[in-house]
């Protein structure tokens, strides 16, 4: 009995041996890199939402005219060659060879145009661009004029933007959807395929390598630069729990994890299989906003007394508390940038003076009535953040504080309401931005003043969005740098919001086990990273 | 037997015309807006109410009652607003997971419990029934998440016996099913462990107690047998009962569990749902769990008359 049982024990144990021998070739062949990003890719259309990680997922399926590079130049991505008319009015592009979507069939001049004209109608970038734009015409299968109205500088750089609402290039049967619907379908002509059949949201999204996909002969550098792929496969799995998430990468589960929580860095730090990665304009800003819709902050007296209480410092230690994170930036357009200044802030850099403050609130006719703030309690930093301010509200002495805790579901339903706060409406939320769209008075949604066009909190100043629209047409980036300083000026004296300065969120990677990570301020780029 | 059955089955339809209502409505009062989640940060207001109308956010609650009901009685649970992907295909990938975890934590649980509670009522005030309510004071009151973490650090991270996180279907071996659900179902089970333990203790201490007991003793009945199949049998309805309402709570760890060691089950869909306001979705589980649990209470209403007959009457 005994012999019989070893008998099939050794033949279960050689059979199992046999198929672990002839798994393991194709287990070697296949590379997959195994990635957290900040979020869940939960919506498949990057034109959809503007949420960031619909801008990652798209980087990875779709392909871009044009891309910024490491120092955020734009530089031609699909676009082989172009030219500009003298009276910078008629831009001309022309589509690089071998350019295919993931069916195998070829990109198109009419794919670019549908698909820019979707986009322009989603991206606050993009709609200002048709603001402009006389006509957005394919002259042959691989050659588009773009006409505009004036001299619009700004043309190429939205074009190479990055971050959120990226300028993707789909199939043109996919852009002719209402861009205010999601597509169904995912067929792209960047570097990698979607795997639908894989796709499981909330848990895993699955992306292989695109064989067909020609790279541009320049070395990756940014977004910019030819996009190698050199895995075959790259798994997308979300962890929404942090500290499983630092754990994973600790053990080796994941290869890379985008947005490591700041507590949890001195521990990767230490050790010395993975590496933290960051970019000089990488990070987030925080933003105080300011409701100027009713009583006190629609007075601007009011406002400004506020730069008299917060003290950016606070917040910082608070979020970031690693020095080498923090950024005591009072750039509205934040700092590490081309547009960084700080042209204005000294009544916010001054020593805080809560007599003055108090002064300016009784200026601007405040009694003493309750000051509705909304609390998100669920968030990595805006919870923190919110605990500060109110701290230094309270700690000025003179103000009357409505603190209502909900998570940040509500607030950014509640933040739409335009009615009074003591009906529903509010005083203060807060939120933050990336520095990478703050580095532009445009792509800057929060900063713009355009009354009830504007941004949650409705900022209202005319001469404020001449200067944002004297930016745009500037003619080169010297002008630009100085439109800036006179629009940080005139932002420190009607204060739209209020920054609570710059801190970089690295990433951490696995150097035992991947190399190539490009570094960029926002969206990761998964091209050129090699499994070892 | 049967016609007992049938008349709790026809009880469960107004529960659930009742737990129909009482989410839509709830879910519709709660703050909290999808178009707004879906349009992201960046977007103008404009944009978000462009979101609304197309989703159909905007029209009257009573229209969207009224088609959230149509599509109910079709079977439809409806479409995830954010994925575009139908919420019966989202419980279907979810599916295996959460129901191998519940299945697994329930039978570490029991296994583990019940001679737990049996051990400690049979040596009463010795040290082993204290051993045994200080582990079932300590598994109700540390939070699943801290177990959860305390597991990782120790079992995946100094140890490196079992993954930290993730879940390998059975369809690839059920060896890797196994130690990926391990952690999860021994951090989920802690407190589970500890109710049942509790409940069976006393349970068991009462039945002791009885009289027959006393005779069965006086008869020379071994002890493995009194308390075993005369005591524990006696002793089986109040266990019976916290296991079935222990389901709840089971499914309230779920969404813990699957969260921190990353498991892709039902939890987490729900859990996600609600942080976004994907209606549909929120909808669709909360029905499903309300539909689960009014099975669990049949089939324990069952089990009484397996336990004592007398209930049959």
């Amino acid at each position: 009995m005994s012999i019989t049982v070893r008998k099939s024990g050794a033949r279960i144990a050689a059979i199992l041996a046999l198929a672990a021998l002839t798994a393991m070739p194709a287990l070697a062949e296949t590379k997959t890199l195994k990635v957290t990003m900040h979020a869940d890719v939960r919506t498949i259309d990057p034109f959809w939402t503007t949420q960031t990680i619909a801008g990652i997922h798209g980087m990875m399926v779709y392909d871009t005219l044009f891309s910024s590079d490491a120092e955020l130049k734009p530089q031609p991505q699909m676009v082989d060659k172009w030219n500009v008319s003298e009276d910078r009015k008629v831009y001309t592009f022309t589509l690089r060879d071998g350019l295919k979507f993931h069916d195998g069939s070829p990109v198109t001049a009419k794919d670019v145009v549908a698909s820019m004209n979707r986009w322009g109608k989603r991206d606050g970038a993009g709609k200002q661009l048709f603001n402009y734009t006389a006509s957005l015409a394919a002259k042959d299968d691989k050659t588009f004029v773009w006409t505009l109205k004036e001299p619009y500088g700004l043309l190429i750089d939205t074009l190479a933007k990055t971050g959120t609402s990226v300028p993707f290039v789909m199939r043109e049967k996919e852009a002719m959807v209402d861009p205010f619907k999601q597509i169904e379908d995912v067929v792209g002509s960047g570097p990698f395929m979607f795997k639908r059949d894989e796709w499981v949201p909330g848990s895993k999204t699955v992306y292989v390598k695109f064989k067909d996909y020609v790279p541009r002969k320049e070395p990756a550098s940014g977004h910019a630069g030819g996009k190698v792929v050199k895995v075959d496969r790259v798994e997308f799995i979300w962890l929404s729990d942090p500290q499983t998430a630092q754990a994973a990468l600790m053990a080796g589960e994941i290869d890379y994890l985008e947005n490591p929580q700041p507590d949890f860095l001195p521990i990767l730090e230490a050790n010395p299989d993975i590496k933290l990665e960051t970019h000089p304009a990488m990070g987030t800003m925080g933003i105080l906003q300011l409701n100027h819709l009713h009583p006190p902050f629609n007075n601007v007296k009011a406002r400004q007394a506020m730069l008299h209480i917060i003290n950016p410092a606070d917040f910082l230690n608070t979020i970031a508390a690693d020095p080498k994170l923090q950024k005591l930036c009072y750039s509205y357009f934040g700092c590490g940038v081309a547009m960084e200044t700080d042209a204005g802030s000294e009544p916010y850099k001054a020593p805080k003076d809560y007599k003055k403050a108090e002064a300016l609130f009784k200026e601007a006719g405040y009694k003493g009535e309750p000051i509705t703030i909304l609390h998100a309690t669920d968030h990595q930093y805006i919870n923190p953040a919110n605990l500060v301010m109110i701290q230094q509200l309270r700690k000025a002495g003179f103000l009357k504080l409505d603190v209502q805790a909900m998570d940040w579901g509500s607030v950014v339903a509640r933040r739409a309401k335009k009615d009074p706060p003591a009906n529903g409406g509010w005083n203060i939320f807060i939120t933050g931005t990336t520095v990478l769209t703050s580095s532009s008075p445009i792509t800057h949604t929060s900063i713009g003043m355009g009354c009830d066009k504007a941004w949650f909190g409705w900022p209202c100043d005319a001469k404020f969005e001449e200067l944002r629209k004297a930016w745009a047409f500037a003619p080169d980036l010297d002008a630009r740098k100085k439109i800036a300083v006179d629009i940080s000026k005139r932002a420190y004296e009607l204060v739209p919001y209020i920054s609570f300065a710059q801190w970089r969120n690295p990433v951490a990677y696995r150097s035992d086990r991947i190399s190539g990570v490009i570094s960029v301020p926002s969206v990761p780029p998964m091209w050129n990273i090699e499994k070892k | 037997m049967a016609a007992y059955i049938l008349r709790r089955l026809i009880a469960t339809i107004p529960v659930m015309i009742v737990v129909a209502l009482f989410v839509f409505f709830l879910l519709h009062l709660t703050p909290g807006d999808p178009a707004a989640v879906i349009a992201g940060d960046e977007a103008t207001p404009a944009d978000i109410e462009a979101v609304r109308r197309k989703l159909g956010l905007d029209r009257p609650i009573w229209e969207q009652f009224a088609l959230y009901v149509w599509n109910l009685l079709r079977g439809d649970l409806g479409t995830s607003i954010f994925s575009n992907l139908p919420v019966l295909t989202l419980v279907k990938q979810r599916l295996e997971p959460s129901v191998v975890l519940a299945v697994s934590t329930l039978a570490v649980a029991v296994a583990l419990a019940i001679p737990m509670g049996v051990l400690a009522a049979a040596r009463a005030r010795t040290a082993v029934d204290r051993i045994v309510m200080g582990f079932s004071v300590l598994g109700f009151a540390v939070p699943v998440f801290l177990v959860g973490y305390l597991l990782i650090y120790v079992f995946a991270i100094h140890l490196r016996w079992l993954p930290v996180q993730g879940y390998r279907p059975l369809s690839e071996g059920i060896v890797g099913t196994l130690r990926s659900i391990a952690l999860p179902s021994l951090a989920l089970g802690m407190t589970y462990m500890a109710l049942i333990a509790r409940i069976t203790r006393a349970s068991m201490l009462e039945v002791l107690s009885e009289d027959y007991i006393r005779t069965a003793r006086a008869k020379g009945v071994s002890r493995p047998s009194i308390l075993l199949r005369h005591a524990l049998k006696n002793a089986a309805v109040p266990i019976v009962t916290v296991i079935g309402i222990g389901f709840a709570l089971l499914i309230s760890g779920v969404v813990i569990t699957e969260t921190v060691f990353n498991i892709p089950g039902l939890g987490r869909l729900t859990v996600d749902a609600i942080l976004k306001r994907d209606y549909p979705i929120i909808q669709g589980l909360i029905i499903l769990f309300a539909g689960a649990k009014v099975l669990v209470n049949l089939l324990v209403d069952i089990s009484y008359t397996f336990f004592d007959p007398r209930i049959r009457q």
